[in-house]
Formats: C-alpha cells, structure tokens, sequence
C-alpha cells in the first residue's frame, strides 16, 4: 500500500492515500439512515400485494386501524388524486408521438401491478406493532392473468396498464436503418446471435431505508433516506407528486450502505412516509427486509436482443443491425425510459468504426417490479451485444478474437460514432496490448493442455468495452428527452483561518469522495488534507447537486469544485496584491502561498483568509470581504472511458461447473486521483459482472409472476470464493480532453465489461456459439449436452 | 419479562427483554449500539456478526437471551479504550477492505474469528473462510487482503 504520510502537502493528486471515512465505518460509528432515530419515532410497514396482476375488491383496514398501537393506516385512495412518481425521461416512438406513461400511484389504486406493489402503510408506535397490525388488513383481489415473458407480452392476452393494450410503453429507433440493410447486401460474412441479457436485483447490502418526519413550528418535512441523489429526490418528490414547497423540504442522505443506481430512484414508500407524517404528526421510520428489497427495489438489465453484423471478406464490420425488447417492468421508475435506449443504443459503436449501426428498441410494460438503472445501465447491456458479437464473428471466420478487434479498432479522435456520440479520445491498442500481457495469452495453450490432461476444458474470452460517463450535457441530454438537467454544484467556503469546507452535489455511498475530492483540493490549495473537509448528501447544507450515479462524481462534481477552487484563487490573489501592495496580474499562487511574481514577497493562504474574513486592510472599493465561492458545471461531452477484459476459465465437463481461473482488467480511465479507490472500484464492478455471467437471475413463474428468487437463499449472491485474484490496471491512459482533471471516471467499468469475456470464455470452453447468463452448473451441463 | 444480565463491551449490563427479542435487536434497538447491522432476513449475509465468548456469531440468528451471562463484543468493542485500532480493522483501512461499510462491522468481526481460530495459510483458505459474510462493493479482494496482512501480523506478534 502506498499510503503517504497525511501531513505532507503536495502532490496528493495520484497517490494512493488510505480513505478518511474509514474509521467511522471499521468503529461502528457510521450513520446509516436505520440508525437515525429520532424523538417520538414511531415505524412504518407496507401491505404488499402477493398477486402479479388483481384488482383490488375490497380492502378493509378498520381492524387494522383500530389495532394496539397503531396512528394510522393509508391507501391508494388517499393518494388517489395527487401526482404518480415521475419518470425523468421522455422517449418518443418512431412515429413521433410520446411513449406511454401510466400513472405510478404512491400506493396502488383499484389494481396491483406485481408482487409486492404497495397496497396500504401502517404507522404504528412500534415496529412490532406495525407488523401486528398489517396481519389484520383485509384484501379481496380478483386475480387477472399475468404479463411476463417479454418474448410474447400478448400471449395472455392481458394489459398491464389500460393506456398500453398491446404492453408496449414505446418503439424507438436509432441510426440509419436504410444505410445498415444497404451494407448488410455486400457481407461476405454475417454473423447472427439472439440472447437475454439477464435480470439482476441490485442488492446493496444496505436495504433501502427512510425515516420522514414534520415539524409543525414551520410546516416542514426533513427526509432522511438510502439515496445516491438528495436533491434529485426533493425535487420530483415536491415538484411533481406531493406539492410540498421545495425549500419546506430537507433531505438528507446520510452514510448510505451501497446503491449501484438502485438507490437513485424516487419510490412510493419514502414518499408515503412524508406524506403520513404530518397526518400522525409523528416521525416515522421505514427499512425494507431484505424479501422487500427484492420484490421493490428497481431491479437491473433484462432485455431480450437480436443481433446482426455484416463483415467483408476480412473481417471488416460493414453494418450493425440490433433489435432489442426492454423489460421496463410495472411501472416506469425514474430513468427506466433512458436505459434501454440512450444508455444502451448510443454505445453499439463499441471501440469499432463500424460504417452503419442501426437498432430498434421496444420497451415493454410487465407484472413484474420496475426495472431501472443497474450499475452500468444500458452500457453493459450494449456492451454484452457488442463483445459477444464480435467474439462469435471472430470464431466464425477463423480470425483471432484479439486481431478482428484490432482491425476494426477506432484510432482517430474525436470520432462520431453513428449512433449519436463523439469520442473526444482513446487508445484502444494500449489497453488490450497490455491486457494480453497481463493475462499470458501466450501461455494460454499450455494452460490449456494441462486442463484437458485433467478431463477439464479450458476457454478464453475477450471483452474490449467502451462506457459514456459523467453524464451529460444538460443540452444534448435535454434533446434527448431527459427531463433534468445534469450538470453538478459545488461550494468552496474558506474559513478565516484557512481551513476550507467542500460542498458537492455529488454523494458517496462508497466511493470514496471524502478522500478523493480532498486531494484535489489539497493540492489545489497547497494544504493539508485535515484542514478540509468534505460535506454531501444533505439538501440543508448542499446549494445543489444532481447526485452520483453513471460514474460522473469526478468528471462533473471534482470539475465543480475545482471551478470553485479557481474562484477562490483568484480572489485570494486579488486581497494578495493588495496586502502585497502589488497589480492583480502580478501575484502567482503556489503550494499554498501568493506572492508577487520575481520577487520574494508572499503571503500565505491563511493569512489572505483571515484578512478576508477580518477586513481591516481591505480593498473595500473592489471586493467583498469573505471567501466564499461556489460553481456550477455542465460538462460539454460525455467522458468515454475503455478498456480490455481477458477471463480464463476452467469447465469440469461433468458437472458444468466454470471456475473462472484467472481474470484480468485493464482500463483507461484518463487520470486517476487515488490508484488504490480506482481499483477497488474496479474490484466491485468485476464481482457484479461476473456475478451476472456466472450466478445471478431473478427469476419469476412465468405464469403466477411470484418471484422466485426472493431471498438470499435463492439468489445467488457472489461470494469471496466464487472469485480469482483479479488482476487490475489501469494505463497511463488517454486524459479526458474537456475536463480540467482530466478524469473519466471508473465505478461502473468493472460491471460493463466483464459479462462477455466470462461467456467468452466458456464458449471457446465448449466450442459452441452461446450459453445462456447466469452460466449456472445446470445451463452449462445442458449446452454441453445439447439440451434445451 | 426476562431481565437478561450479560458483559457488553466490557461491561456489566442488565435489561429486561421481551423473550422473542432477537439478539441484533437488542444490541441495535435497546443498547443503541447501531454498529450492528442488518442486511437480510435470513441468516445470510453476515452484516450482524458480533462476538459470543469470542466467537463470532450471527446476531440475527438468535435470540438475545441465548447471550445471558455471556461476553458480547460489538465493533464498538474492538479499538482499545484509548481509540487504537484493532489489527483487522487497521488492515481494512490500509488495505481499502470496505467502501460503503456497511457489511464492514460483520466482515471485521468475522475475519477475527477467522484469523483466531482458522487456517488463513492461504488466499483461497480465506475465501473460504469469508462464505458467510456478503459484501457488494469491493468484490472481497481487498478484504482478502486485509485479512491475509492481519493474519501476519497476529503471527507475528504471537
């Protein structure tokens, strides 16, 4: 480890300093949002429907209401004539006209839409209590048939929503179409692959958790919640479903256990939880179980893709044609619309100048729970599509996987992809030279004939990824439907004695900030990394911020603050020169001193604070006193960062069991702040990759709709030995030419890429063109036994 | 109902408890000692580990009566009395063994046991060892680390 010595000064930038924020968590002293508890709690349970699809017949709370303990009881019809939870992104139809968009009701209304739709709250005085009195309300339900195979979503002939009689929310398209067919009439070779990418549920160790309570000196509401994005859920939570004034709302997001996009998202319950506690005048406390959690947490993935690619007679990519159903589930949660479309379609372009891309994406209303944003969010879904492709093109025509990519490799920046996006930069060949280093290609075949001396079948895949991060450009993401902006805040406050508070819009549930954005700012400042401090996640305290997900905390938060920082800067040069009795123009900054260029006279940062804070001798006539600074940043390109994925993985033939023997990721992530975060970032995403390729599937009847993977004892979770030692680096890279660090950012890399070197991998195992995710024992030993 | 008496952290503590209190709830609800976390429902993902007697044990998997007379160590127990760190849990920090830090208290907790009473001679040995406790952030490689360094260092010091 090389952790540096805390008080040196400079040159924190790059440097792998062991987190600030860790001692809270290894002491116990961390403050999730379960642990806030507050005066007059009182606990709040949900009665969840156990039923895909019903209406609702009768429901009778009385003997609920009048149970031991219990301050009061409300359903769908109290909720019934205010706002549904929006959906953040308007996708429009080929035809022009605006997806579908049914009413998502805080509590359901007259029909449940999936198994664990919320029915009624229970505010009680104990959790105990609560859970008591849930037992006696009573539900009729007239069961209809439930909508589930997103491979037929007519078949039983059943509507999901009213609005949507055929289950369709929308059918877009991207690219062009004529162009792509044009190209597909002069292959010499295409190769074709249908596939699921399969559904995940997000699981956060932390279940989601709220605790909503009023205050009645001033008619006002504090939320604390499991959230990646405090003002992003004030905003639709006010604005758009409950009327409260924006600025009698504060939401705190305090330490949050884990959120992998799926704690983005407005939910029913939190906002039930607000609403009810004025009616009880009390705060009340909401955390899912972990069965909750499963049932209604917005689960990941889940699309069902037909591919095409036409290629000359070298291995050339001429046209890529990719038709995609979309399972949005019950309802459209938050950014559901974005995912399989802008999220997904807009990076089919790979690291490849394939000439003409053209996909058709149809999303589909179902009785099962809402399906959103998942750690990577339509990249790793595009990313599978790609990857497979390309890997299953390569075996087709007898050309090295690692070759055909090479030749169809992008090395011109910036370069406009013909799905939307333009490259600012990259090195494609960096990455995956370097990838075949590390992983021994060369001494695969050895590898490989020891394993078969053993009765066992040895594969390697590749997976050459390519994500868009720090979204977005507020404009471009605006033309595109999204209905926020996407920028980030961040404040600089200098206290007068030099020691600086940050403010950022962005939130840490992990990642890190606390240490990462002090460097920045350490180094910006010339200062100690004790002398600052980071503040997130409290819309009390925060101007601003648009949240953390899409790994953009760095590239569009680290941007804002450092905006600040160059503020701050430059009025500390303005009270220098006049303390210095020096021109503006003439003071230099640097290692945390301004002085006057070619001379020896200076003044330390400290003392320029405290003079802003103590104006005695003071240029009154051009400044206000104070150091105070705060900026806003709306990046002008996305951040593209890629890399190259090598998994070697070992199949007993008897049993199907694949052990992924060893697995290397090397990644381009532009500069890097702190090398140790970077890579247990990538350590995580690779868990959940591979945990999607290998073991994880939710997985509903397809004709009850009850979830079958409702708990850890049936859901697969990755555990420490389902994995090799990774190895994990990160090149010198390409820096992200549009933000002033440089970044590109790293959570999501280690999810997108990896799912298609693991299947990769196992189909150069067995030699055949597919295996299904996850790649369970049982699928395996059924592909390698031909079987359906 | 009950008085359950039992030594928390050192110490001597006495409280009445409903008998179907689970011993979690008791530590997170009645002590307030909210280190302890919860993270599933089912005995699986470790989240609640805590020490019996100095072993570790799922605190969601039994009932606080079961720990009568016992000594209970939470993670607000580990660090000594002056605020040095335990060795597991310098190691996590060195070796960046927890991100969000929610599943850390049960994984430290754990990886003690692990280290006191198991064969961590290995890194697949402590992967093994690690079944029984759940982390989504740092897909376990840090933490295996961290407790192969903590491994050494109690070899060391014994």
């Amino acid at each position: 480890m090389n952790a540096r010595d805390p008080n040196a000064k400079l040159g924190f930038i790059g440097q792998s300093i062991v987190r600030r924020e860790d001692t809270r968590f290894l002491t116990g002293v961390g403050q999730y949002t379960d642990d806030i508890h507050l005066s007059q709690q009182s606990y709040g349970v949900f009665v969840r429907s156990p039923h895909a699809h019903a209406r609702i017949t009768k429901l009778d709370v009385a003997a609920a209401a009048a149970a031991p303990g219990v301050l009061g009881v409300y359903t769908g019809e109290h909720f019934k004539d205010i706002g549904g939870l929006p959906c953040g992104w308007l996708i429009n139809n080929i035809d022009g006209t605006p997806m579908k968009e049914p009413k998502h009701p805080v509590l359901a209304f007259g029909k449940v839409r999936y198994v664990g739709d919320r029915v009624a709250l229970i505010v009680a005085e104990t959790l105990e209590q609560a859970k008591a009195a849930r037992d006696m309300v009573e539900v009729d339900y007239d069961v209809l048939p439930a909508v589930i195979d997103i491979g037929n979503v007519t078949a039983t002939g059943a509507a999901v929503h009213d609005e949507a009689p055929d289950n369709q929310c929308y059918l877009w398209h991207i690219g062009d179409k004529e162009g792509t067919d044009e190209a597909f009439q002069h292959a010499a070779h295409v190769t074709t692959l249908t596939f699921r990418n399969n559904r995940l549920a997000p699981n956060a160790i932390e279940p989601r958790a709220a605790n909503a309570a009023w205050n009645p000196s001033d008619d006002s509401y504090t939320l604390y919640v499991a959230n990646q994005n405090p003002h992003v859920e004030r905003l639709l939570m006010c604005a758009f479903v409950l009327g409260i004034p924006e600025h009698k709302m504060r939401v705190v997001a305090p330490d949050v256990g884990g959120g992998f996009g799926s704690k983005i998202f407005l939910y029913g319950e939190e906002t039930a939880l607000v609403w009810a506690s004025k009616q009880v005048r009390r705060p009340i406390k909401w955390v899912a179980e972990r069965s909750e959690a499963f049932l209604s947490d917005a689960h990941g993935r889940d699309h069902l893709t037909t591919a095409e690619l036409a290629m000359d007679k070298d291995g050339h990519f001429l046209g890529f044609r990719v038709n995609t159903t979309a399972n949005l589930g019950a309802y459209l949660s938050t950014f559901a619309s974005a995912v399989p479309t802008i999220l997904y379609a807009t990076l089919l372009a790979g690291q490849y100048k394939t000439p003409k891309i053209s996909c058709t994406v149809k999303s589909v209303f179902t009785n099962t729970a809402p399906v959103d944003a998942y750690r990577g969010a339509g990249r790793p879904e595009a990313t599978y599509t790609v990857e497979r492709m390309v890997e299953t093109a390569a075996h087709e025509l007898g050309i090295d996987p690692a070759e055909l990519r090479r030749r169809n490799f992008i090395t011109t920046f910036p370069y406009a992809t013909p799905v939307g996006l333009t490259y600012d930069t990259g090195d494609y060949e960096a990455t995956m030279s370097r990838a075949i280093e590390l992983a021994d290609v060369a001494g695969f075949a050895a590898r490989k004939a020891e394993s078969e001396a053993k009765g066992m079948k040895r594969g390697l895949g590749y997976s050459a990824y390519i994500e868009a991060c720090g979204i977005a450009p507020s404009a471009v993401a605006g033309a595109l439907g999204a209905r926020a902006g996407l920028f980030e805040a961040g404040e600089v406050r200098v206290h007068p004695t030099g020691k600086v508070t940050v403010f950022t819009g962005s939130h840490s549930h992990g990642q890190g900030h606390e240490t990462t954005f002090a460097q920045v700012v350490a180094d910006k400042l010339g200062i100690p990394l004790e002398d600052i401090t980071i503040e997130h996640g409290d819309t009390g305290k925060i101007l601003f911020g648009m949240g953390t997900y899409g790994s953009r905390s760095l590239a569009v938060g680290g941007t804002a603050i450092v905006k600040a920082l160059d503020k701050v800067i430059a009025k500390g040069k303005k009270i220098a020169a006049h303390l210095l009795e020096a021109a503006d123009t003439d003071i230099e900054f640097e290692n945390g001193v301004f002085k006057v260029a070619g001379t020896d006279k200076s003044v330390p940062f400290a003392n320029v604070s405290l003079t802003a804070y103590v104006p005695h001798n003071f240029p009154h006539d051009k400044l206000e006193p104070g150091l105070n600074e705060n900026a806003f940043y709306d990046p002008s390109n996305f951040t593209y960062p890629a890399g190259t994925y090598i998994c070697e993985v070992e199949v007993d033939p008897a049993t199907g069991v694949v052990r992924v023997d060893r697995f290397t990721a090397c990644d381009d992530f532009g500069n890097v702040i702190n090398p140790m975060i970077v890579e247990g970032q990538v350590h995580g995403g690779l868990a959940q990759g591979i945990g999607q390729a290998l073991l994880e599937n939710c997985t509903y009847d397809v004709d009850s709709g009850q979830l079958l993977t409702g708990s850890y004892m049936d859901y697969a979770m990755p555990r420490a030995d389902n994995f090799p030692h990774f190895v994990v680096e990160t090149v010198k890279g390409t820096p992200c030419t549009h933000n002033p660090l440089g970044v590109k950012g790293c959570g999501e890399a280690g999810a997108i890429g990896s799912p298609p070197a693991v299947i990769n991998a196992i189909c150069d195992a067995l030699k055949v063109k597919d295996v299904p995710m996850p790649a369970t024992p049982h699928t395996v030993w059924k592909t390698i036994h031909n079987m359906q | 109902m009950p008085l359950l008496s039992l030594t928390v952290n050192g110490k001597a503590v006495q409280r009445e408890v409903a008998p179907n209190t689970l011993l979690v709830e008791f530590i997170r609800e009645h002590l307030r000692l909210t280190g302890t976390h919860t993270g599933c429902d089912t005995g699986q993902c470790g989240a609640c580990t805590v020490h019996l007697d100095g072993r570790a044990v799922k605190a969601c998997s039994m009932l606080a009566t079961q720990a009568a007379g016992r000594q209970l160590t939470t993670i607000e127990g580990l660090a000594s009395a002056t605020g040095d760190l335990h060795p597991m849990q310098t190691a996590f920090n060195q070796c960046h063994g927890l991100q969000c830090g929610f599943c850390t208290p049960g994984m430290v907790m754990s990886a003690i046991d692990l280290v006191q009473h198991h064969d961590c001679s290995s890194e697949a040995k402590i992967r093994e060892g690690l079944e029984g406790n759940m982390c989504r952030c740092t897909g376990y490689q840090n933490i295996v680390k961290a407790v192969a360094q903590a491994a050494e260092a109690t070899k060391a010091l014994a």
